[in-house]
């Protein structure tokens, strides 16, 4: 089946069977190698990415399913060249440690904090539940996440004064 | 892992998918969330040769109250069940059970619906749905629009009495005006099948005595198992804390879970017993509140 996927503002055609997972067209059709593959039974979350700004498990979507789509991967997180707020924030917080989930929680950070830039300790831990992460203990990717959720906040209301 | 190859059809109207159903019956699956579907046929214990994805088909996705009952269609994510205005309004219950569904990412995709049709023992929603005495409706091309009461849906485990030409396209809720609902949910972490998911409701009459009362089980018996015999000895009676210990143990009573790595049998019906006593206080706070 024809399908064309945007990722990161890029559209990506290919001629894929039904049977293909999101995460794999994203891996081996579009070459974008930041969002893993963990588990493989929708429980880790590393294969997260954003569906139309929505954070869900490629590993358990078709590819054909995101035909239309509009996808952002780690890969598409930075802006104008620069670390995005949520990346800077992990880099700084020191919220990773082998690397392996970071992709996807940054990304589920992104989204979370877009709804509620200020959360607590809760709050982050609630929302990034979905996602394991074997190293850190992830204290120090809630604080990333508090941070970057700061860093976004102040930008828009400077924007706005 | 990969599923068995099959047929990916995407219809963009209900006609059309109804279609492809009356044609094609019983090797069809229709994906929604395919949050269970997809791992099911990843591991294929599902192989279905057709699938229908109905996520291009509008006017599917209805959470309101168009008349009379409580909507919620196909396409409503379990998120978007966490964030309805109209169920917070509406049903104490299904708005306390959706937070408690899968994990965050997981309640992105995945649908009511959907968890309904699937029939997993041990799914939170089948439960919900029991209690609040809920009807299922299901439509086919040359069936029409078709009502099913909850007790007559779930016939066994991971098996349901729809039809392999219908789509299950909606769940009703009756409304209530004194009312309250609640979901206990012990799990060993997000995401993990419930150990023990106890779902009560409550409504009261002008006096305050209890008019209705549904109460639910999930992971303790070999499918979500509805006390009833818990729910007839509420009704009619004052509630009380006396009353709400003695239909506790009969939800002890009547379920039979089976001892895993989640627990002991003997630990399950403990816990049945004690969520069953503070779903029901919680119940009833929101009813009288």
């Amino acid at each position: 089946m024809e399908i064309t996927v945007n990722i990161n503002g890029t559209d990506y055609a290919a001629d894929v069977a039904p049977r293909m997972l999101l995460v794999d067209f994203i891996r081996t059709e579009a070459g974008l190698t930041g969002t893993h593959i963990g588990c493989d039974t929708t429980s880790c979350g590393v294969c997260t990415v954003l569906v139309d700004d929505t954070p869900m498990k490629t590993c358990t979507m078709f590819a054909v399913q995101a035909n239309g789509k509009s996808l952002t991967t780690v890969e598409g997180l930075k802006e104008n060249g620069q670390l995005s707020p949520i990346q800077e924030a992990f880099k700084e917080e020191h919220g990773l440690q082998c690397g392996f989930c970071t992709p996807a929680m940054m990304l589920v950070g992104k989204a979370f904090i877009e709804e509620n830039p200020n959360p607590s300790d809760d709050e982050v831990r609630w929302a990034i539940s979905g996602n394991l992460c074997r190293c850190t203990g992830y204290v120090n990717i809630v604080k990333a996440i508090q941070t970057a959720g700061a860093t976004v906040a102040a930008g828009s209301s400077q924007e706005a004064s | 892992m990969y599923p068995a190859a099959f047929d990916y059809l995407a219809p963009t109207s209900k006609e059309e998918a109804l279609d492809i159903l009356a044609e094609r019956g019983s090797e069809v699956k229709v994906l929604a969330g395919g949050q269970s579907l997809i791992p099911m046929m990843k591991l294929r214990l599902a192989q279905p040769g057709t699938l229908v994805d109905i996520n291009g088909v509008p006017g599917l996705n209805a959470i309101d109250t168009p008349n009379g009952y409580l909507r919620i269609q196909a396409l409503a994510r379990h998120n978007d069940i966490v964030r309805s205005d109209v169920v917070a309004a509406e049903n104490a219950l299904i708005a306390s059970t959706a937070p408690w569904v899968a994990d965050p990412l997981v309640r992105n995709r995945g649908t009511l619906c959907g968890s309904v049709a699937h029939h997993d023992p041990e799914g939170d929603w089948a439960s919900v749905m029991l209690a609040l005495d809920a009807t299922v409706v299901a439509e086919s091309r040359d069936g029409g629009e078709r009502e099913i009461p909850i007790q007559d849906f779930l016939v066994d485990i991971f098996t349901t009495s729809l039809q392999p030409t219908e789509l299950l396209t909606e769940v009703r809720v009756d409304r209530y005006t004194r009312g309250g609902g609640n979901y206990q949910k012990l799990e060993r972490k997000v995401g993990d099948y419930a150990t023990v998911g106890v779902a009560t409701h409550l409504e009261l009459d002008d006096g305050g005595s209890i008019a209705k009362a549904g109460i639910a089980l999930t992971s303790v018996y070999s499918q979500n198992l509805k006390v009833t015999a818990a729910e007839e000895l509420l009704v009619g009676k004052q509630p009380s804390t006396e009353l709400f210990a003695q239909a506790a143990q009969v939800a002890k009573d009547a379920c039979d879970p089976t001892s895993d790595v989640r627990g002991s049998a003997a630990f399950k019906r403990d816990v049945v017993r004690v969520y069953t006593e503070r779903s029901l206080a919680a119940s009833l706070a929101g009813a009288q509140g």
